[in-house]
C-alpha cells in the first residue's frame, strides 16, 4: 500500500510537470520538429543533464532504494537496426499524434478523451510488434 | 504559491522536475520508462499465451501502471487547479507555419479541430489518431523504449542504444513534419 501511494504520487507529479511544461502539447512537438523554439530542447537537455547527475550521485554515494536494494541505472541493449528503425517508426508516430506514451496518458487527464483511442492503438502497435518481432530486423 | 506554480513552467524547471521524477522512481525501486506500460498491459491481458515476448509476470511491473494512473490524475489536477487560462505559448514562427499548413493555432494543448471524436470519421483524423498511436506503440517497443526510457533514462546512462534510438526519433519526426504533413493536411 505504501508502495502504491509512492508510485501514485510520483505519477501525479509527472502528470503535473508534463502539463505545466506544455510537453504534452501537439503544438509543442510540431514546433520542436520545425526548430521554431528552444523550449522542448531546453526541457530534454536539462532533464538529461539532471539525469546524468542523478546517475552519478547514485553511483558515487551508493544510494539504495527505500527497501535497501542497490539501484542499477537503466541499461539498454544495443542493436543498431532495431534501435534506429524502431526509433524512426516511433518518431513518425510522435510527430503525427503529437504525443509520446507519457503525454498520451496525461492528455486524458486534461480532458482530451479521444486519447483513449490513441492509447488503444498504441497498445495494438505494441501487440503487433510482439506478433511480428521475429520477422523484423534487430 | 498556487498562483506561482499555475504559470506555464519554464524549460529549466520542467527539465529538473523530470530528473527528480527519475530519481524518485529509482529510490522506490522503479525506473523511468513509460512505453513499457504498453507491454505490461498486453501481458496483463493474456498476450503471453500467444507470443513469448509478453510471457512475463506483469505484476512485477504493476508499479508502472500505478505511475501512469497518477499521470492521468496529475494531468487532471493541473488542468483544474493549476490553470491560469493561458494559451500554449508557442512561437510566432510556429503559428505562421500552422496557418500555412491549414491548422490554425487555437491556443489549446492540441488542435480541437483534429483531436475530437468526430475526427474518427475523417481520413485525416483516422491517420493522426489511429495510425499515430499505432506507430508510437510499435516503434517504441521495436526501439526498446520511448522518450522517457531512451532519451532521458538511457541517454543519461550513456547507452549507445539510446543515442541511436533518439537519432531515429528525430529522423522519423522530421520526415513526418516536413515531408508527410504537407501531403495529409
Amino acid at each position: 500500500m505504501k508502495r502504491f501511494i509512492s508510485f501514485l504520487g510520483i505519477g501525479i507529479l509527472f502528470g503535473i510537470v508534463m502539463t505545466k511544461s506544455e510537453a504534452i502539447s501537439w503544438y509543442r512537438i510540431y514546433e520542436m520538429f520545425n526548430f521554431q523554439s528552444f523550449h522542448m530542447y531546453g526541457i530534454i537537455a536539462v532533464a538529461l543533464l539532471g539525469g546524468i547527475a542523478v546517475n552519478y550521485l547514485v553511483r558515487r554515494y551508493e544510494i539504495k532504494t527505500v527497501e535497501g536494494d542497490s539501484i542499477q541505472p537503466t541499461t539498454k541493449s544495443f542493436a543498431f537496426k532495431r534501435n534506429l528503425l524502431g526509433g524512426i517508426v516511433f518518431g513518425l508516430g510522435w510527430a503525427l499524434s503529437g504525443a509520446c506514451p507519457g503525454p498520451m496518458y496525461t492528455m486524458i487527464g486534461n480532458g482530451f478523451s479521444i486519447f483513449i483511442v490513441i492509447i488503444a492503438f498504441a497498445l495494438l502497435g505494441a501487440y503487433a510488434y510482439g506478433a511480428f518481432s521475429e520477422r523484423l530486423p534487430h | 504559491m498556487i498562483e506561482f506554480i499555475s504559470q506555464p513552467w519554464p524549460w529549466y524547471i520542467s527539465g529538473l522536475a523530470i530528473s527528480l521524477i527519475m530519481f524518485l522512481l529509482y529510490i522506490n525501486g522503479g525506473r523511468f520508462g513509460v512505453s513499457s506500460t504498453l507491454d505490461t498491459i498486453c501481458a496483463a491481458g493474456g498476450a503471453g499465451k500467444k507470443y513469448p515476448i509478453f510471457d512475463f509476470d506483469w505484476k512485477d511491473r504493476a508499479w508502472n501502471l500505478v505511475f501512469i494512473l497518477g499521470a492521468i490524475i496529475g494531468g487532471s489536477i493541473a488542468n483544474h487547479f493549476l490553470n491560469t487560462e493561458q494559451t500554449i505559448n508557442i512561437s510566432a514562427a510556429a503559428i505562421n507555419s500552422l496557418d500555412d499548413l491549414g491548422v490554425p493555432f487555437d491556443g489549446e494543448l492540441a488542435p480541437l479541430s483534429i483531436f475530437n471524436w468526430q475526427s474518427l470519421f475523417t481520413i485525416k483524423g483516422l491517420l493522426i489518431i489511429c495510425l499515430g498511436g499505432f506507430l508510437v506503440g510499435f516503434g517504441a517497443r521495436w526501439a526498446g523504449g520511448c522518450t522517457s526510457g531512451h532519451a532521458i533514462s538511457g541517454l543519461s546512462n550513456f547507452q549507445i542504444a539510446s543515442l541511436v534510438a533518439v537519432i531515429g526519433f528525430f529522423i522519423g519526426g522530421l520526415i513526418m513534419v516536413h515531408i508527410i504533413f504537407p501531403l495529409i493536411f
